[in-house]
């Protein structure tokens, strides 16, 4: 299969008659470009990734560093999939911060209080958290309430129960297997290496895996006669992406191993990307959000949609706070403090349209990472809180003014 | 002052492009001080654009050809601009907040205020009675607009337009919403207004109408002046022939009908209006298809047809609906969309962009909404069946697109309506309900919808259209029903449908 015979699928309807060969040569390079722009925000990440390197003089990109900006985030990014899929439907969680807090006070009296073993803790806080996006849900589908207010107020009464379960203490001292979901590495349980084989091979899988998916889907879309990108371009941009596993997995190794936190959000994007993207549900959540009323005149349930929706954001709001509590062994009052602007920014700077409808899990996933590496290096570099507040504030508004400078350049209504 | 020789207005070979279209080729219109000029076409003939250049919602620039208002070159870069100079344009959609009062929308961003900059209430209710007076509506200027009907709300526009000193009011289809008493209130206001001196110009193809109040007519086709007629020499018939202009036969295609079984029956179907349940908006309509059979609904605007068909397929308007449905001879529950389609129905509606699609997502994705159940492997929607059948409906159709991969948002109005014409074919449904389906929709593209309509039917689907153009509807229909304040008023088989017989039937009112 060359590239050569990729031709777009109509060329009459592409307008103009253009000499071949140029044709060939600019339909190329408007490809790649075109790609640029789809891929600005990952473009984005890279940059970031090289401008604090730079200025923390390599630190960022130590092993240790790296391991830990993983962790530090895994519970905003947990959150920003949740977040993404509700912005997509038109819909927006301001509770989620407060309800990782109430689910980790819960699970601290599962876990701790109640002395439940740790696998039950988690599924039961998983549930309470389930129950909070039901409550939410019936509000928002149901009764109609904008979704702004019913998590306004969730905002509220989560994080006030939370401190009504708390009565005034901290919770600590979680179970090891609870506390593994935090920071536990999953060499603990194969015992250690100077170079952790497991993550090597798994890192190796994922890149094999990767590569077999995109050529079959690339044969498949070929088959259908769909048009696909250029074969080089396609190739780099695969060699691209496992170079980068690669060195992201020897710097694990070096470390640590593989967090389980990583773990859990792997498995958390193959899951919802192949929901958001490949699901008759997810399908409905970007049908809803780019236009109520024809999704809802196609025979689309909208309601049952949304109130799965918040379900959904409720257990996933439970992870978090799970994760959040078992990382600082912890479960206290202050928990969880911001966590959903931090993800409602990670959606956004990922690409999500604010009226609804557009957005990405690996968008949002991508987006909370800037927001993470932009958290870690201007601590590594010593600046204050203060500071970090303003730029992050300064890069969601400048991510979200290019992507609607963007829309408009290209003529979209 | 007002003298008969001059031009108030000269538009002077305008053009205007769109995207795949030439909406305007070379339009020359001239408007004499203190006439009322009609300008007459059919739907999507370019007359809205027209006005929509001479009001600078399309800014200067964006057309070509010049715009001569008194006697002088203007470039009008938006409404506001055009309206300094005292052209006021009132469109079709009222552009009224509800919740305002009269006072307040009469003055809105032209607030009466006092020497603090604040609103100065006693004097914006002062003259806004006053404009009232003058416009002949007796309503107390604090009532909210929400509160009078359509008819009152268009005295209301005109009001505004006489607070800013119009000098040539331009008014697009003021009465296509009206009822008879209604119009001829606004009618002969435009005649009052006239002799104030003030000019008109009134867009509209009611011929009867535009025969009582305009001097002169200029007719439009296809984005082109045909002629402007002095009122000496206006006939319904000149004016009629200017307006279709080709041989009449063959904007339909032909269409031999195989009418079989019956597949749809609804009887005594009741539906209120969903704000206010006393109102009711779908009065007892008892009809049928049968296999093979296009079937007509006409009616005036309001008469009920979208409110009928909406309440049909799955509640989607309406409360307190009540009725028995029955597809191919057995009753059928039509609660929810979900179920109406799964029951064999399918609507098709005529607003597009609000309800039809989704325009920022793209041309498969659309196709595939409402049956994404077809699709599905594993659980899973098959992306590449998924594009198969899309292409294959983008060549069955014709929809000219790149790809399916375009986005619905960037396609021409016809062929949307293919987009969407698509997603209904690919439910597989027993009866079709079109509401408008060519609607915006240039004269070439309405041909294509006409063809896969007969298409459809030839298949053994049932076809219902809805349409407000009477001469669509006779053009294509096996059968027509006509439809008044919610009611079947009359059922006629096409070789008895005839304009007249029909407008009587559409017009009939309920016995008081």
């Amino acid at each position: 299969m060359s590239d050569l015979e990729t031709k777009p699928s109509d060329a009459t309807a592409a307008g103009a008659q253009v000499n071949p060969v140029e044709n060939k040569f600019t339909e190329r390079l408007s490809h790649i470009l075109g790609d640029l722009g789809k891929n600005g925000i990952f473009i984005a990440l890279v940059l970031v990734v090289v401008l604090f390197s730079i200025l923390t003089n390599g630190i960022l990109l130590r092993p240790q560093n790296i391991s830990n900006l993983i962790v530090q985030n895994g519970y905003i990014l947990v959150l920003a999939i949740g977040m993404v899929m509700v912005i997509i439907a038109g819909h927006i969680d301001l509770s989620v911060g407060s309800v990782a807090a109430f689910v980790g006070a819960v699970s601290g009296v599962f876990a701790v209080q109640w002395g439940l073993p740790w696998w039950l803790s988690i599924i039961l806080s998983l549930l309470v958290g389930a129950l909070v996006g039901v409550w939410q849900g019936f509000w928002i589908a149901f009764v109609g309430i904008p979704a702004f207010i019913v998590t306004l107020a969730g905002m509220l009464i989560f994080r006030g129960l939370a401190l009504v379960v708390l009565g005034n203490a901290n919770i600590g001292s979680f179970p090891t297997e609870y506390r593994a979901l935090g920071n536990g590495f999953l060499t603990d349980l194969f015992g250690s290496f100077e170079l952790d084989p497991l993550t090597l091979g798994i890192a190796a899988i994922a890149i094999i895996a990767l590569f077999v998916s995109q050529f079959r889907t690339r044969r498949a879309r070929q088959s259908y006669g769909q048009e696909v990108e250029p074969f080089a371009w396609f190739v780099a941009k695969l060699v691209l992406v496992a170079v980068a596993v690669a060195l992201f997995a020897y710097a694990l190794a070096t470390y640590k191993g593989i967090p389980v936190t990583l773990i859990v959000l792997a498995v958390l994007v193959l899951i919802y990307g192949t929901v958001m993207n490949r699901s008759t549900f997810g399908r409905h959540v970007y049908a809803i959000g780019g236009n109520l009323h024809a999704a809802e005149l196609s025979g689309i349930k909208t309601r049952n949609v949304t109130f799965w929706l918040f379900v959904n954001m409720g257990v996933l709001a439970a992870l978090a706070g799970l994760i959040f509590t078992a990382r600082l062994n912890l479960a206290g009052p202050k928990a969880g403090d911001g966590f959903e602007l931090e993800a409602i920014s990670a959606a956004f700077i990922g690409g999500a349209a604010v009226q609804g409808g557009v957005g990405t899990i690996g968008g949002a996933i991508i987006g909370g990472l800037i927001i993470g590496v932009l958290n870690n290096g201007m601590s590594i570099m010593g600046i204050g809180i203060e500071w970090q507040q303003a730029v992050k504030g300064l890069v969601l508004l400048l991510a979200v003014a290019f992507d609607v400078y963007n829309k408009r350049r290209s003529g979209g209504r | 002052m007002s003298d008969d020789r001059t031009n108030i207005l000269e538009m002077r070979s305008i053009t205007k492009t769109f995207p795949g279209v030439k909406a305007l080729q070379n339009v020359t219109v001239d408007v004499r001080r203190g006439e009322v000029h009609a300008i007459c076409g059919e739907n999507g003939a370019g007359k809205s654009t027209l006005m929509k250049v001479l009001s600078g919602v399309y800014p200067f620039g964006t057309y070509e050809g010049d715009i001569v208002f008194e006697d002088e070159v203007v470039q009008f870069r938006d409404i506001r601009d055009s309206e300094a100079k005292g052209i006021v344009i009132i469109h079709q959609e009222l552009a009224l907040s509800p919740y305002l009062s009269i006072a307040e929308n009469i003055f809105l961003n032209n607030e009466l205020k006092g020497p603090l900059g604040l609103i100065d209430w006693n004097k914006t209710n002062h003259e806004a009675a006053a404009l009232l007076a003058r416009v002949g509506l007796k309503e107390n200027p604090t009532t909210k607009v929400r509160d009078i009907g359509v008819g009152k709300q268009q005295l209301v526009e005109i009001a505004k337009a006489l607070s800013k000193r119009v000098k040539l009011l331009i008014l697009d289809e003021p009465t296509a919403a009206l009822n008879d008493e209604d119009s001829d209130h606004l009618l002969n206001l435009i005649l009052h207004l006239k002799e104030q001196g003030i000019t008109s110009i009134i867009i509209s193809h009611k011929l009867n109408e535009i025969k009582k109040v305009s001097d002169s007519v200029t007719v439009i086709r296809d984005g082109k002046t045909i002629e402007t007629i002095s009122k000496t020499d206006v006939t319904e018939e000149r004016i009629i022939k200017d307006m279709v202009g080709r041989d009449l036969e063959h904007r339909y295609p032909d269409h031999t009908p195989h009418i079989g079984e019956e597949i749809l029956r609804v009887e005594e179907w009741t539906a209120h209006h969903p704000q206010d349940p006393t109102r009711v908006m779908v009065d007892d309509v008892n009809i049928t298809v049968r296999a093979g059979e296009i079937v007509g609904i006409a009616g005036l605007m309001g008469a009920g047809r979208t409110e009928f068909a909406m309440s049909l397929f799955g509640r989607s308007y309406g409360s307190k609906i009540s009725g028995r449905v029955f597809v191919k001879g057995k009753e059928v529950k039509t609660r929810t969309v979900a179920e109406a389609i799964e029951n064999g129905l399918a609507y098709a509606t005529e607003d597009r962009k609000t309800y039809g699609l989704n325009l920022i997502d793209d041309i498969k994705r659309n196709i595939s909404m409402a049956s994404l159940e077809k699709l599905e492997r594993f659980g899973l929607v098959d992306d590449g069946k998924e594009f198969q059948v899309a292409n294959s409906y983008r060549t069955s159709m014709n929809i000219k697109a790149p790809s399916v991969l375009a986005k619905t948002g960037k396609l021409s109005g016809g062929n949307q309506q293919k987009v969407v014409l698509s997603k209904w074919i690919y439910s597989d449904p027993d009866v079709l309900i079109l509401d408008e389906p060519t609607r915006g929709i240039d004269v070439g593209a309405k041909y294509e919808i006409y063809s896969i309509i007969n298409k459809l039917a030839a298949e053994g689907k049932g076809i219902i259209v809805i349409s407000s153009e009477l001469p669509e509807l006779l053009g294509i229909c096996d059968r027509v029903y006509a439809l008044s304040e919610g009611r079947i008023t009359g059922e006629l088989p096409i070789e008895e449908a005839t304009p007249e017989a029909l407008l009587k039937l559409m017009t009939m009112e309920k016995p008081r």
